[in-house]
This record gives C-alpha cells, structure tokens and sequence, in this order.
C-alpha cells in the first residue's frame, strides 16, 4: 500500500518549551499505528500539526501527498480527525451535526442523507440521533465524534484517545471499529492504555519527551520486556531452595525469582537469557524432579513496563 | 461558496436551537418601542417620519450586538470545537465570513421585525418612505460594522463576559469618536491629521446623516470598509489564537 501519511523532521516549540522535538515516520494504508507515551508527551501536538490544527515550528507533514501547510483543503479532505475530547456543538443533535459535516464535506441532497445514515449507523447512534449532543453521555458523544470523522470515509483516519472514559464494552465496541475500518485505511491511534495497542494495533511507537523512543510492532514491543518468554509457575518442590538451585543451573535460564510460598507451594518466576524460549527446558526438568505443578504460564511480556523502562531511561538520557 | 453558506445555516439554526434568539428579538423590539414612543416622542411629535426610532439605534446596538457577538468565536474555543472547525476542509475565511454573515442575516431580521412601526407611521400620516428605507439601510450598516468588530474580539478570548465588555467599550468610542469626550483624549498628544481622522470615524456622524435622508456613497463605503478591515483582522486573530 501507498504511503498515506509522510511526517519528516516535525518540530514544535511553545516559548522555549520543545514539544515535538524532530520527529519524523511514515504511514501506509492498512496499517494501524498505535501512539504511545505519558501525559504532555507530545503525542495530542504530533497528531494537531497532522491535522493541520496547528502549524509546526519546522518538519513537513504531507497527508495522502498533499502538504499539509501548501495544500491544506486537500489535506484536510483526506483526513477524519477526532480531536481529543471529541468536540462537538452541545446544542446540535447527532443528526443535524453530521449534517452540517456532511454539507461542509461537499455532499448534497440523496447522498448526504445516506452519509449521514451510515455513520450514524456504524457509530451506532440511532438511539440518540435526535437528542441534543449536550444531553449524551460521555461514550454517545466519543461516537458522535467517531461519526463525524468517519461520514467521508477518509483513507487517514487520526483519532485522539478515543477510548478514552469509555466503559468496557464500549471500548470493545470502538476496537471493533477501527479493526473494520484498518482494511484499507492509514490509522493513527493515540492512547495510554497499553492493552489497547496489542488488540488494534499493527504497530507502535512510543514518545516521551516529544522525542520518538520506539517504532516497531507490539510483539516487538513487547520483546523488550525482560518477562517476554519468562515461565511463572506454582509448583511443590521437596525445598525451595533446591527447586531455585536446579531451575538456575538450566542452560537459558538467566535469573529465577520466588515470588511467595505457602504451604509447600511455591511461585516462582523464570527469566530466561535473551528472551529464549525456555518452556522445554523447563518443563523437562519439572518432569524429571516430579514436582506437581499447580499452574504453569507463559509470560508475553509487560507492556507497562517497557513503557517505563523506554520513557523514564529515554527522559533521563536526554536531560 | 458552499462552505460559506453551510456554516451560515449552522449559525443560523442554533440560534433559534437556544433561547438566545427569541430573547435577543422580543428585547430588541420591547426597547425599540420604549425608546420610539417614550424617550422619542413619536407620536408628541406630530411629523410622519422616524427620526425618534433611528435615533435610538446606535445606542440599543451598544448593548444589544455585543451579546451576539460575543459567543461567536469565545464559544468555539472554550468547547473545543474551533479545533473541529479548523480541521474541516473549510478556510479561515471562509469560517470568519460564514459566522459573521449568520449574525448580520439574524439582525435583519430582528430589524425586520420592526416593520409595525413602519405601518404606524404610514397609517398616522404620509411619511418619506425613501427616507425611512435609507434610514434602515444606514441602521443595518451600522450593525453589520460593530458585529464585525465585536467578531473579531470574540476571536481575542475565550471568555464570553470579556468578548462582550471590550467590544461594548470599543463600539461606545467609535459612536462617539465625533464628540469631545472621545475627542479630547487624544487632541493633546497625537497630531491634528490623526484627531480629525479619529473624529472621521464617528458612527453617529455618518449614521445621522443616512437617517435623514442624505444618502452618500462616503457612508457606505465607511461602514463597509469599517466591516471589511474588522473581518480581515478577525481572520488573522483566529488564525493566531485557535490553538491557545
């Protein structure tokens, strides 16, 4: 797929504050970009100077080739943008706000309806298509938001936290969403909640400081923590020490920590050596000792906690 | 084009979505009718013209077209949806003429409303209805030039109640800026070129001379140069504070 969103060196300074600090990437259709990092990261000014919201101190952003600065209506025609927040006049209803959208999207009489029909059926808002938008609750207007951006069908899709306050289900709902529309669509999500980026995302990127830390896909992400392909298992063991002696002596196992013990059972975390599989190693020797294992797991890998490792080591390095 | 006048019908609607149109019309019309038949003495006058109503405009539009312009860009960025706004396929300008087209139509009609007066006078006696058709045209200007301004102020803050006092304080010296107390503020220290520019700009001087009838292609090429440099900063002040 074609390059849709081209970011290249993009800097922001506010007074003597750098909140983007030259960052640059590039984004093709199908792919689902997961933004990741703490709060005044730079993350919500990345995605405003995207939009054009907001004019960059340096760098360019070019939206499906268009200059975001040279071009900016046809930059802004092939983006949908739910802002932070998602903003939207309080004394309009769902169905007269998508209809002005709709209007100031170019489209007229039998086709603006349908627009508006299928947005507001695909951000499922026929319940409250004729209330006021300021009468919604906090997931109706995320959606009212989510309609807006998407009446066009726009090939780039940014959208600010839009799980954001959500409830479970509704979070659900709204992954659902943007896994239906990644098909063909360059989508830049931002969020602070990690599970979110493995469930839509096909790749990440984390900022801390207006600086980009990390620019890969979740599992790699996930690949940087030191409990990816660690082994957590409650086993009863003859001693505890013994069972820590023989499962540190393996070949790929690099540390063994005890994570509590009760009555003759004990918890027990297994890193292994540069993220090997070690689940064979050890199994077997689990098998050999003839311990009984109450529970045995795999460990993915904490996304939390490369998150803190990548930003508070990233902030660190820079000041 | 089209932008334009989507953003108009916007505008127009919510208006009439709120209370704030029913409000702004009914006070509108009750303080027209007290200052025409009271403080102006329509009737006590015995002439079939109205003087006494256009009279009165400048200073019900002192009060009265501040509180509509004041939410016009105030409200956008205090909710947020100046960022919606600006990142629709839509031109600043496109925004600020769309908005202040909305206000000037919705005045109008308020205006418009007025027309029992018009019979009234057209029942009691044989007015000049050229006369009184310029005095609407001058008193629509007029309008149009203090909602420019007080756009462009709304676009200066996000707070309403600020939006409304400046522009409340600007528009009373522009109505003034004929008169002494306007006038002599700066008579000490800026050059006489200036201070006869100033005393240039002087709403009630140009409105009056509409109101009786002395239509000059000078009074409306002021106010609608007044509107056009009022609009023009009113662009670039949104384009500078949208992101604050």
């Amino acid at each position: 797929m074609d390059t849709m969103i081209e970011v290249r060196n993009l800097s922001k300074r506010f007074g003597s504050f750098t909140a983007v600090n030259d960052v640059s990437f590039a984004v093709r259709g199908g792919e689902v970009l997961g933004f990741l990092g703490p709060n005044g990261a730079g993350k919500s000014t990345t995605m405003k100077m995207i939009t054009g919201f907001l004019t960059p101190t340096s760098g360019s952003v070019k939206v499906k080739g268009h200059d975001v600065g040279d071009e900016p209506i046809a930059a802004k025609q092939a983006l949908g943008y739910l802002a932070e927040g998602a903003p939207a006049y309080p004394d309009m209803t769902p169905v007269s706000f998508l209809g002005f959208i709709a209007q100031v999207r170019g489209f007229k009489g039998a086709e603006l309806t349908r627009r508006v029909n299928t947005a507001i059926d695909k951000a499922n808002l026929r319940s409250v298509a004729h209330k006021k938008i300021d009468t919604l609750s906090k997931g109706f207007k995320r959606r009212v938001g989510i309609a807006q951006a998407i009446l066009h069908d726009p090939p780039v899709l940014i959208m600010d936290e839009p799980t954001d306050g959500l409830d479970p289900n509704q979070k659900h709902e709204m992954r659902m969403l943007i896994a239906e529309m990644a098909k063909d669509k360059a989508i830049i999500v931002s969020t602070h909640i990690l599970e979110e980026v493995h469930a839509v995302c096909t790749r990440a990127m984390i900022i801390a400081q207006g600086r980009l830390l990390f620019d890969g896909t979740p599992v790699q992400l996930e690949q940087r923590s030191k409990y990816h392909n660690a082994i957590r298992v409650a086993v009863r063991p003859s001693s505890v020490d013994d069972a820590v002696q023989k499962l540190r002596g393996l070949p790929h196992v690099k540390e063994v920590e005890v994570l509590g013990h009760d009555k003759g059972q004990v918890r027990l975390m297994i890193f292994p050596a540069a993220s090997v599989a070690i689940l064979d190693e050890v199994s077997q020797l689990l098998r050999a000792q003839a311990w009984p294992v109450d529970e045995l797991s795999v460990e993915a890998g904490r996304l939390d906690e490369v998150f803190r490792s990548i930003t508070v080591a990233g902030a660190e390095a820079l000041t | 084009m089209n932008n334009i006048i989507a953003i108009t019908r916007r505008e127009l609607t919510n208006y009439f979505a709120t209370p704030v149109a029913y409000v702004f019309i009914v006070i509108f019309l009750v303080l027209t009718g007290i200052f025409t038949f009271y403080l102006g003495g329509l009737y006590e006058r015995g002439q079939a013209d109205l003087q006494p109503f256009f009279l009165y405009h400048p200073w019900l539009y002192l009060f009265l077209i501040p509180a509509l312009s004041m939410r016009l860009w105030s409200e956008e960025r205090k909710t947020g949806t100046i960022e919606l706004l600006m990142t629709l396929p839509v031109t600043t300008t496109e925004a600020v003429l769309g908005k202040f087209i909305a206000a000037w139509i919705f005045t109008t009609l308020a205006l418009v409303l007025t027309f029992p007066v018009w019979i009234t006078v057209n029942y009691l006696g044989n007015p000049d209805n050229a006369v009184i058709f310029a005095g609407y045209l001058g008193s629509l200007f007029m309008a149009g030039a203090f909602l420019a301004l007080g756009a462009a102020i709304s676009a200066l803050t996000r707070n309403q109640v600020i939006a409304f006092v400046i522009t409340a304080v600007l528009c009373f010296g522009f109505i003034l800026s004929g008169f002494p107390l306007v006038l002599d503020f700066f008579s000490g220290w800026l050059p006489h070129g200036v201070v006869s520019a100033i005393s240039y700009l002087s709403f009630l001087t140009h409105f009056e001379a509409v109101t009786k009838g002395v239509i000059d292609v000078r009074d409306a090429i002021f106010f609608l140069s007044f509107i056009a440099c009022w609009l023009t900063a009113n662009v670039i002040l949104v384009e500078m504070k949208k992101a604050d």
